[in-house]
């Protein structure tokens, strides 16, 4: 296997995940609230916490980060290849697989790890590895 | 206070979801997909993100009430069950097949992404769908 030196850019990507920790921190240190961005959305759903201001608020930082960045600096690329139905399969199964698992790739990839969670290493070992297998035989098939 | 730390807070986590490369898909792509030159460039991103969290989180153990006066809460289910399996199972499939995930997603359609609108509205039924089953299960 070879190492795509073109686009190998591990000091902004390191210093992106610092910042992604913090946040994760700030929020628990702050908020009191674990930064699994599934299950702050899944709460939209819900009648009881649909209210919750800090979950809005959390949510408006979010959506609205490529704005402010924008203000700046030039956003980063952006390209998705996948074609429109696949998208679809992918965002429902992501959803439904987010929900059952109860995480995704921040609250049990970011947080749970940082807590030596069981449960979010099993969960995180499981979904990176279906992760690696599906991109790479989508990968071997779209050549 | 709390609403403000709230926004900051998912400010600060989509920038560096930007910094870092987790929000081009191609590039979350070409860390997965191993059938072509390997980008390894997301290991450092989820590295970055735990050195800092094992400090962070260590320092919150113990305490009961955060900084803005509400109650911590952190997950006290610590049982790998199957739920959580084939739950990981579904994410990993649909995360492999478009490079997004959930944070992602909402910082595409934020950057106003055609494509990141339509996987998060996708999320979002597909949310709904599981929590439909769970209550009619229950």
């Amino acid at each position: 296997m070879t190492i795509d030196f073109a686009h190998f850019t591990p000091l902004s990507s390191f210093g992106g995940g610092v910042l992604i920790g913090l946040a994760a921190i700030l929020l628990i240190h702050f908020c009191g609230r674990i930064a699994g961005i599934s299950g702050i959305v899944a709460g939209m759903l819900a009648k009881k916490t649909r209210t919750e201001g800090w979950r809005i608020a959390f949510l408006a930082g979010l959506i609205g980060s490529p704005l402010l960045f924008s203000l700046f600096f030039p956003l980063p690329d952006i390209t998705v290849q996948t074609s429109w139905p696949m998208i679809i399969v992918a965002g429902l199964l992501v959803g439904i697989g987010s929900r059952l698992g109860s995480g995704c790739t921040s609250g049990h990839g970011v947080c749970g790890l940082s807590r030596f969670s069981k449960r979010s290493l099993a969960a995180t070992l499981t979904f990176m590895a279906v992760g690696v297998v599906t991109a790479t035989l989508t990968g071997f098939w779209l050549g | 206070m709390l609403i403000i730390s709230a926004f900051l807070c998912g400010l600060i986590f989509g920038v560096g979801l930007l910094v870092g490369g987790m929000a081009n898909p191609e590039k979350v792509l070409h860390f997965l997909d191993l059938s072509q030159a390997w980008d390894p460039s997301l290991a450092f991103v989820m590295m970055g993100a735990i050195a800092v969290g094992i400090v962070g989180f260590a320092l919150v153990k113990g305490r009961k009430r955060a900084i803005c006066g509400v109650p911590i809460l952190l997950p006290e289910n610590n049982a790998v069950d199957r739920p959580l399996l084939v739950g990981a199972i579904l994410f990993g499939l649909g995360w492999g097949l478009a490079g997004i995930c959930p944070g992602p997603s909402l910082v595409l359609l934020g950057a106003g992404v055609g494509k990141g609108l339509l996987f998060t509205l996708s999320m979002l039924v597909g949310m709904v769908f599981v929590n439909r089953f769970r209550k009619t299960s229950a």
